[in-house]
């Protein structure tokens, strides 16, 4: 067995893709609550101040919208090199695990903030309504009716949102930022060892697969409709 | 008492003004069920959204027991909506929960009550409104006459005095249509629930309402008591709607008129007077004869009318004289020709 991993995959050491596994799920597992924490409040507040909605603000939402958009379209690669002196206060580097973490946060929040936009402007306009007849206040609205109406709408979000992480984590390898994408960046590109690329791409779209299967489950899991 | 005090309501919609209800004055009684008959766009749902301040008027007053409405306080608000329960033409059901979880809301929201309180309060509420062995299912689950039960029992969790109803049954199959208008005819007189009901077909209205407004283009255009309203309409909106509900088509009954000679009347019996033999006892008596062009016995609510259009053909004398007689028999008599 080792015989033959080393014939076929001769620069690959284990330990460090190993650890490039694990520092590519600590880093989705670290940005991920607080791409949610941000992401979630932002998504809601771009709803409710939305046309027509219960809180229409226009020009509020107008610059809101702008500044997500904004922040969307900024390209990671870049959000990745500007963002350094502000990761660099945050969490005192912006190299490995830690250093990766408020880059995939502010690439990822504005993103999924528009998701759960989404997801809530699907929810039926008449639950809302039926809630308010029932005397609710604008908390119960949105804890007690919206967000568990929209449920299975905001796991689906989750979901996109963790494999885009996925994408992005793989790109902060490029700014030294560790896992998976940094070996592939590291080996794979600059010392151009092919066996090493193909192991990371495989465990990167294995990665993928198992969040979009578990996603998928959950969302039919708790869909009533 | 719900009471409007010249309300109305405007729309802005992309910088257009939309007079959706023009002033209105308008005064429903506790415990009666009032009907909201109007086409599309009439400003029915308009109206029926004021009372419970799903829309905010754009002026007037609107006053309910005494209390006004229109100057409640955010928590006052929400308060007084406890009081006023809604049911929608879809039903509006939270589909992530249950049954049980959706009677259950509104006393939850409410906070007033305890889990077993609640629990206590959803099984009975259940069982009012025939649905007892759906508790554990999902809206998705049920048929739509069994959703609009839940949404009936819903509205009455919190014990309101006031049940909106913005086209309860237009989704509904002409027999469940029935099953749930009798359901809240049953509420209304157990409850002593006021009912403001909107509809497009006076079938609705015949059936359970006591009074009834007609809208038209945010008008109230004709109100009054449905057998008053129903069997002699004045408004050409109000005429429309009642041939409609009787399947009549204007062109045809024209037709039908211009075939039969002498005078053409419309008589309307109420109550006991329904099943009396009176045209044959007025023929035999007068010497006229007649000719029936359309009949109908029915009812309003829960008393027995009956409308007969017939051709009178006879002496001039003669057919003055059954006029006469149908006048003393309290028979109401238009003459169409
Ligand atoms: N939120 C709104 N914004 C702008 N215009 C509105 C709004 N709601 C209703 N309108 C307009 O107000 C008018 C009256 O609407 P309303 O919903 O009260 O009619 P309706 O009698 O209930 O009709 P339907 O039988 O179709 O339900 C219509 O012209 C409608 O387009
Ligand atoms: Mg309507």
């Amino acid at each position: 067995m080792d015989a033959l991993l080393t014939r076929f995959f001769p620069n690959v050491y284990w330990d460090e893709i190993w650890q490039g596994s694990l520092d590519t799920l600590w880093m989705i597992a670290g940005s991920m609550p607080f791409t949610v924490l941000i992401g979630l409040p932002l998504g809601i507040v771009l709803f409710l101040t939305g046309p027509r909605q219960l809180l229409a603000q226009p020009t509020f939402y107008g610059v809101l919208s702008f500044v997500v958009n904004v922040l969307r379209s900024i390209p990671f690669v870049i959000l990745l090199i500007l963002m350094i002196p502000l990761t660099e206060t945050l969490v005192g580097t912006s190299l490995g695990v830690a250093g990766a973490i408020p880059p995939l946060v502010a690439g990822a929040a504005p993103f999924f903030a528009r998701l759960v936009e989404t997801a809530l402007r699907e929810v039926e306009r008449g639950i809302i309504e039926a809630t308010q007849a029932m005397g609710a206040s604008l908390s119960q609205i949105i804890f007690r009716a919206l967000l568990p109406e929209a449920l299975p709408g905001l796991i689906a979000a989750v979901t996109v949102t963790a494999i885009t992480l996925v994408s992005y984590t793989a790109m902060s390898g490029l700014i030294g930022g560790g896992g998976l994408g940094d070996l592939a960046v590291r080996y794979g590109y600059q010392r151009y060892q092919p066996d090493v690329m193909f192991i990371t791409v495989v465990l990167l779209i294995v990665l993928v697969q198992v969040l979009q299967t578990v996603g998928d489950r959950l969302v039919v899991f708790f869909s009533r409709k | 008492m719900i009471e409007f005090h010249q309300v109305h309501k405007t729309y802005n919609a992309a910088g257009r003004e939309i007079p959706a209800l023009k002033a209105t004055d308008l005064s429903i009684q506790n415990g009666e069920i009032f009907g909201l008959i109007g086409h599309s766009g009439a400003g029915k749902s308009t109206l029926l959204r004021l009372i419970n301040r799903l829309e905010n008027p754009s002026g007037g007053r609107i006053v309910v027991d005494g209390e006004d409405v229109t100057a409640l306080s955010s928590g006052g608000l929400r308060a007084y909506r406890r009081h006023v329960g809604m049911i929608f033409q879809h039903f509006n059901l939270l589909s992530s929960k249950t049954v049980a979880g959706n009677v259950a809301m509104p006393m939850e929201l409410a906070g007033a009550l305890s889990r077993t309180q609640i629990a206590a309060r959803v099984a009975q509420l259940l069982a009012r409104v025939g649905l007892a062995d759906h508790a554990m299912k999902y809206p998705a689950q049920l048929s739509g006459g069994q959703k609009q039960r839940v949404g009936i029992a819903r509205a009455l969790a919190t014990d309101p005095k006031i049940l909106l109803c913005d086209e309860a049954t237009s989704a509904l199959d002409p027999q469940t249509t029935g099953q749930v208008l009798q359901l809240l005819a049953e509420i209304n007189r157990e409850l002593k629930l006021t009912i403001v009901l909107i509809t497009h077909e006076m079938d609705v209205i015949r059936r359970v309402c006591d009074r009834v407004a007609v809208m038209d283009a945010g008008e109230i255009v004709e109100q009054g008591t449905v057998a008053d309203v129903f069997l002699h309409p004045q408004h050409a909106t109000t005429q429309r709607f009642v041939l409609e509900s009787e399947h009549i088509d204007e062109a045809s009954q024209r037709d039908d008129f211009a075939h039969v000679e002498g005078r053409i009347l419309r008589l309307t019996f109420r109550g006991e007077a329904t099943y009396s033999p009176l045209l044959g006892r007025v023929a035999r008596e007068t010497g006229i004869d007649y000719s029936i062009l359309a009949g109908r016995i029915d009812r309003i609510k829960d008393d027995p009318y009956g409308q007969l259009t017939i051709a009178l053909m006879g002496l001039e004398t003669d057919v003055e004289a059954a006029l006469a007689m149908f006048h003393a028999a309290d028979v109401h008599v238009e003459v169409l020709r």
